[in-house]
């Protein structure tokens, strides 16, 4: 990782913790799509600048990274105070699974 | 004796239905009824208490919960089994925990973007000045957001943030810009009289078209071949002298074709003929400049783009200058076009949306069309499964698919853990098959089976692959259950049977 190699101080350190505190914060969010829209976005946005050398650039991108992060302390609050049943998909990962492995489970009626 | 029932049930019904004729209460006086009123109550089954009702039964009998107990015949416990909708889910994929449906209808709204949410909250919460008051500092820092969200919007189709008019959505776009420009013709005297519009084209463009037909405009729609695409030779033959506006959509919404803006942008500046283009569904999505495709007047709707409901836009050229007659009169606000307050915190949502999509569009777009990719490939491994719609000139985020021996509605049924849907919502009410597939030239079968499903920036792989797994399932069980489908099975061509009538 060049970013190591770009000197200035502990700019490396702090990448990463951003990187970090980005990903932490991301699993906050309650809605399972933005929750890993967050997660897959984070990444792939310090993927891509993983070479970056310019510390001008890199410091932009910091910056932009710690705005981004003041959002998502806000937003995942807000996602909190309405959450709503988990979707189908997230089951398996995340959600509580009832009965035994392998078997059905009945749909609920959803409203409406 | 067995004609006597009937009879008496035909006779009791002509009763019922004229309740309220003094014929029919002279008739009635002094007879006895054979038909009593059903109570509304007892008529309806409530799915729960009888599922509860069969698992107590099935307990006192066999002693077992229903959940421990497995059946020999399927080998799946009996608890599944006494499920109204256990056949269908038959070896479907295990749901537990969620119960939330997957929202794979992004055609008909997207969710809003959390970055979205938040630039509108401080408008909602202390910035709450009138965007059009100029005496004092609540009106200039709400005018100062309002004026940023239009650069954003501007810059993402290239046009100059002056010519961008905030509307109530991309319906109220859409009816400005036609009736406005006609209207405007017609009072200055003009004999530009007639519009050209395609048959897909959104229910509010041929709506508003059918409406000045009734104020003595004359109307072409044209028509489309098999994919989709408008033909440039057919649109070209069609213009007149006093032709005053072509309206041709950029994206469709149910099948996602690309027309040929450029080219028509082309053919409508030579022949000095407005161009207005419904781009809901293509702004912020794929790459757009109104001044590369010569595009006069342009709808942007905010709740296609990650924005907030009840805001759009229109994009009105002022150089040369586009003229419309405002359906709104007031207070002079959006150059007199749009009269009314502004809505600061939605507009600048939709800005902050439009800057997103500007920025992310080539990330996003990767993705939608790997996904994208995914499904269809998927989808069309079925066997009797066709894409409707351009393979070539397509949004990959709109993907449409006829089902063949499937009806579409039933499908939607079965797949209740997916939020999809057969057509635009605005007539996802009826059951009549869409006009789109039917302007395609599909047959009332084939737009009957046809399902449309969306992907956007917050799907995930994960929901594609159980979305490709259910649908392969149901579908198949389905097929199973159809009669239709036997026949195709054993190699009969259903066009070729003669269906007697009883």
């Amino acid at each position: 990782m060049s970013l190591t190699q770009a000197g200035k101080g502990d700019m490396p350190y702090q990448v990463r913790s951003l990187y970090r505190s980005l990903l932490r914060q991301g699993h906050q969010f309650a809605a399972y799509n933005v929750r890993e829209y967050a997660k897959r976005r984070t990444r792939d946005a310090f993927r891509e600048h993983n070479n970056e050398t310019d510390d001008r650039k890199i410091q932009d991108l910091m910056q932009k990274g710690l705005k981004e992060l003041q959002m998502m302390k806000r937003q995942t609050v807000i996602s909190q105070f309405f959450q709503l049943d988990r979707l189908v998909v997230e089951g398996g990962k995340t959600g509580k699974q009832k009965g035994g492995e392998g078997d059905i489970a009945r749909v609920r009626e959803t409203q409406g | 004796m067995s004609y006597i029932a009937p009879r008496v049930a035909r006779h009791a019904l002509r009763i019922g239905s004229r309740r309220f004729a003094p014929r029919a209460i002279s008739n009635c006086n002094g007879r006895r009824s054979y038909v009593s009123e059903t109570k509304p109550s007892s008529a309806t089954v409530n799915i729960e208490a009888a599922i509860k009702a069969d698992q107590k039964a099935f307990l006192s009998e066999t002693g077992k919960r229903p959940q421990d107990a497995t059946m020999s015949t399927t080998g799946m416990n009996a608890e599944t089994m006494m499920s109204p909708s256990a056949g269908i889910l038959k070896q479907a994929t295990i749901l537990d925990g969620g119960s939330r449906p997957i929202y794979l209808d992004m055609q008909a709204t997207t969710p809003m973007d959390p970055r979205v949410l938040d630039s509108m909250l401080p408008f909602m919460t202390s910035l709450y000045g009138n965007p059009h008051s100029r005496t004092h500092a609540y009106g200039w820092e709400t005018e100062k957001a309002v004026e940023d969200a239009r650069a954003h919007i501007a810059s993402l189709i290239g046009a100059d943030p002056k010519e961008i008019i905030f509307t109530s959505g991309a319906t109220e776009s859409n009816n400005m810009s036609i009736k406005g420009v006609t209207r405007f013709f017609k009072r200055s005297g003009s004999k530009k009289n007639h519009i050209i519009t395609s048959q897909i084209e959104h229910k509010c463009v041929l709506e508003s078209c059918r409406h000045l037909q009734d104020e003595g405009f004359q109307v072409t729609y044209l028509p489309v071949q098999n994919n989709g695409l408008i033909d440039m030779a057919q649109l070209e033959a069609a213009i007149r002298p006093e032709t005053a506006i072509v309206s041709i959509m950029t994206v469709n919404n149910e099948i996602g074709v690309i027309q040929p803006i450029d080219e028509i942008g082309k053919l409508c500046r030579s022949k000095k003929v407005f161009f207005h283009t419904d781009a809901a569904q293509a702004v912020g999505k794929i790459p757009m400049d109104v001044n590369k495709s010569n595009i006069d007047l342009m709808s942007i709707s905010g709740h296609k783009i990650y924005g907030p409901k009840g805001i759009g836009a229109c994009y009105v050229r002022r150089r040369p200058r586009v003229r419309l007659d405002p359906i709104i009169s007031g207070g002079g606000q959006e150059r007199g076009l749009r009269s009314g307050t502004l809505a600061p915190p939605l507009a600048v949502g939709m800005g902050e949306a439009a800057r997103i999509c500007k920025e992310e569009m080539e990330y996003d777009s990767k993705r939608i069309t790997t996904l994208s990719n995914r499904l269809v490939e998927g989808l069309l491994a079925l066997e009797h499964t066709t894409l409707n719609g351009d393979r070539e000139r397509h949004y990959p985020g709109c993907v449409n698919v006829s089902f063949a021996y499937v009806e579409g509605e039933s499908l939607l049924m079965a797949l209740k853990d997916i939020a999809l849907s057969s057509g635009s919502a605005c007539t996802s009410a009826s059951l009549e098959p869409s006009y789109v597939l039917r302007a395609l030239g599909s047959s009332d079968e084939s737009a009957h089976s046809s399902i449309r499903f969306g992907i956007g920036r917050f799907t995930t792989e994960q929901e594609i692959d159980y979305v490709l797994k259910a649908v392969k399932d149901r579908v198949t069980f389905l097929r199973e259950l159809s009669p239709l489908w036997e026949l195709v099975q054993e190699g009969i061509d259903l066009n070729t049977i003669e269906w007697s009538q009883h």
